[in-house]
């Protein structure tokens, strides 16, 4: 009696590991490498579409409150998904540098740097641009130049530390950490559509001190689109929101990225 | 001297107050604008309006006996209509203000252009505009387009060392390279040192002189006959940025003096030239040459008009730390058939040398959220032996209301080099503007 109760409970756990066995299993066939991970990431956060066309606001809010904002109008074309890519970016406000453009050519290979240029159209003044810190804050807010155009995947190494229902959490960390001023950052990224949800990074001293937080996702046309982002500085207790508007893909952008529409731009750039 | 000065005060004083009394009633609180009636009425006909109001005021750190003490003081308003059509695009931007220097109300018309796009591969531009190529940093060498020093010595705001050509551009846009032709009708020439504003040397003097004895000039006024050509060649290997540039015209300040060195004339100037400019390490490298053949003195014998020269560039620019970034550039201009100069100048005008060296550093640093601008630009002659500083501090206070205080500061051991000759007119500036 007491040994067929044995072997019925016995038999019950072997099952019940058994299944316990697959269901993980299953779930590790549902995770990929987090190489996998970071490059689809990449592609939904920069790389959607063969180009793009969106009206962006800044606003820049400093510890006082005080704010200012920049409106442009940018137009992106990719080389490829995961590489090259191009950029142009029309001034429309504040009216100080209104009618400004300022082209990147993204480049992703090693030790490659971005080529950039900036129209002056008071002196209808083509100048190229000597910048190479990419960690320089873009057009004076908390984004700095790397969150706007994207950070080179082989910049850092990578690791998934958190896998929830929801989320992967992947914890990058700078293969030269001399060239930038993070010691790590960590990256929330949803895992059906892939869109980083949420970034941290974290100072030399291992300190919290900068969020990135995607506060709106909208799906334009097929692809999911952050169309609103929140970067925090929790040092300078400085913030800027960035709205995205107009947003299309695949709108067919021409060899618009050279001097001839820096000096007059696309009519698809200014309106 | 001092009724004067207070006159023109009083007169800047009250243009400030027309202008502001023009301002739209929430710029005081840089507050999202309300209804501006101009605005309004631009916007009903598709067209932008924007411009600034600005007051400027600057004096002269020294005494200098050909000028007033007083460098600058100007209350300035621009604007800026833009309108997008079907066929092209129309551009008007003119400045109007009052001059407290000369005691006189100015309209000066920047740009009246009309663009088009008529094929794929080509782009017209055609009235009054500014014109820019070359690649040195505020030094030009194949850029024979207008500058108007004077603006830039005084402290006015760099936009307006560029003068404007009333030209047509037109530029050609093929596979192997694109194509630059601006043809100016009229020759316009810079708006160069005179004496009006600036105390400078006077070769028919043979001394500093200023508003007691501007420069007279003859200057080139037949339309179509006395016109000039610009051509640029260019293309991209690479991201290594190539040009050809050639320039029929006249040399843009006097370039010599008529027969009775009664007036400073501007001689034909022919110039070609090329350049490169491109990634070089951390940094973007340049390179510039051009050959200015002055055709009416093409044997260098005739003292009164300018020989002919090579004018060479290098220059590197580099970011050197976070926000900052630093250039540099070395610039000859080289006399030709220098043996021939030196026989035929007459005794007791001073002689240049066969080689003027000038090097250029620019420092540029962004602090608070890029909102405060440090830069300094230096000029300085090892052959010559003068300086130049352009010192500027510009401080977005809003996203409408910017500051500026800056100087122009010249020195050097003699008073007839290019920037010696300038030294009693070291000023301080301090500006203010309201963009909308």
């Amino acid at each position: 009696m007491l040994r067929k109760r044995s072997f019925v409970v016995l038999s019950a756990f072997a099952v019940f590991s058994l299944f316990a066995a697959a269901g993980v299993r299953a779930a590790d066939g549902d995770v990929p490498d987090v190489q996998t991970i970071v490059n689809k990431a990449n592609v939904v956060a920069y790389y959607q579409g063969d180009d793009g066309k969106a009206t962006v606001k800044m606003t820049i809010t400093n510890k006082a409150g005080q704010t200012r904002e920049r409106e442009f109008i940018i137009l992106r074309k990719d080389i490829a998904d995961g590489g090259d890519q191009n950029y142009f970016v029309y001034f429309q406000r504040p009216s100080d540098v209104r009618r400004m453009v300022y082209l990147v050519q993204k480049h992703t290979g090693e030790g490659k740097d971005d080529d950039r240029w900036l129209y002056l159209p008071a002196l209808d003044l083509v100048k190229r641009i000597a910048a190479s810190d990419k960690r320089t804050s873009f057009v004076g807010s908390d984004f700095v130049y790397e969150d706007v155009s994207g950070r080179n995947l082989d910049l850092d190494t990578h690791e998934l530390i958190e896998t929830t229902d929801t989320l992967f959490v992947v914890k990058n960390v700078p293969k030269k950490p001399e060239e930038v001023e993070f010691s790590h950052y960590t990256v929330a990224i949803d895992r059906k559509t892939y869109v980083p949800t949420k970034m941290e990074f974290y100072d030399k001293q291992g300190q919290l001190y900068r969020v990135i937080e995607s506060k709106d996702v909208k799906m334009i046309q097929e692809f999911p689109t952050v169309t609103k982002s929140v970067v925090k500085d929790l040092k300078t207790g400085g913030q800027t929101e960035m709205v995205f508007t107009d947003v299309h893909y695949n709108i067919g952008v021409g060899d618009v990225f050279e001097e001839r529409y820096l000096r007059r731009p696309p009519r698809e750039a200014m309106r | 001297m001092i009724v004067s000065a207070r006159g023109s005060v009083t007169y800047v004083v009250t243009l400030l107050f027309l202008a502001a009394a023009m301002a739209p009633v929430g710029a005081a609180q840089d507050e999202e604008p309300k209804p501006d009636p101009v605005k309004e009425f631009f916007d009903k006909l598709d067209t932008e309006y924007h411009g600034f109001y600005e007051a400027r005021a600057g004096y002269r750190l020294q005494n200098d006996r050909h000028e007033k003490d007083m460098s600058i003081m100007e209350a300035r308003y621009q604007f800026d209509l833009f309108s997008m059509r079907d066929w092209g695009d129309v551009k008007i931007k003119g400045d109007v203000y009052g001059d407290g220097v000369e005691e006189k109300g100015v309209f000066d018309l920047r740009e009246a252009n009309l663009f088009m796009r008529p094929a794929d591969s080509m782009d017209v531009k055609l009235g009054r505009q500014v014109l820019t190529w070359g690649t040195g940093d505020l030094i030009f060498i194949n850029d024979l387009f207008p500058k108007d020093w004077q603006s830039f010595f005084i402290g006015r705001d760099t936009e307006y060392l560029k003068a404007p050509s009333d030209a047509v551009k037109v530029s050609f846009f093929m596979d192997w390279a694109n194509l630059d032709v601006a043809y100016t009708p009229e020759s316009d020439s810079d708006r160069f040192i005179s004496g009006e504003r600036l105390s400078y040397w006077n070769p028919a003097l043979g001394d500093r002189a200023g508003e007691d004895n501007t420069l007279s000039v003859e200057r080139r006024r037949e339309f179509l006959e006395e016109d000039e050509l610009a051509l640029r060649l260019y293309r991209n290997i690479r991201n290594y940025e190539l040009a050809l540039y050639g320039y029929w015209g006249y040399w843009k300040s006097p370039g010599g003096f008529n027969d009775a060195m009664t007036a400073a004339v501007f001689p034909e100037l022919y110039v070609y030239g090329a350049s490169v400019r491109g990634a070089v390490g951390k940094g973007i490298g340049n390179a510039e040459i051009g050959y200015y053949d002055s055709v009416d003195d093409r044997s260098g014998d005739d003292f009164l008009i300018n020989n002919s020269e090579l004018r060479y560039l290098v220059g590197y620019t580099q970011e050197i730390g976070r926000d900052f970034t630093a250039g540099v550039q070395y610039y000859i201009e080289q006399i030709l058939d220098y043996g021939d100069y030196e026989d035929n100048q007459p005794s007791g005008m001073p002689k240049r040398d066969e080689f003027r060296h000038l090097t250029t550093l620019r420092l540029t640093k962004l602090l608070m959220n890029q909102n405060l601008s440090l830069s300094l630009f230096t000029y300085y002659s090892p052959s010559d032996e003068d300086v130049y500083l352009r010192p500027i501090a510009n401080y977005k206070a809003s996203d409408h209301l910017t500051v500026e205080v800056g100087s122009n500061i010249f020195f050097g051991d003699e008073a007839h080099t290019f920037f010696g000759q300038f030294e009693d007119n070291t000023n301080a500036y301090l500006a203010v503007r309201y963009s909308f």
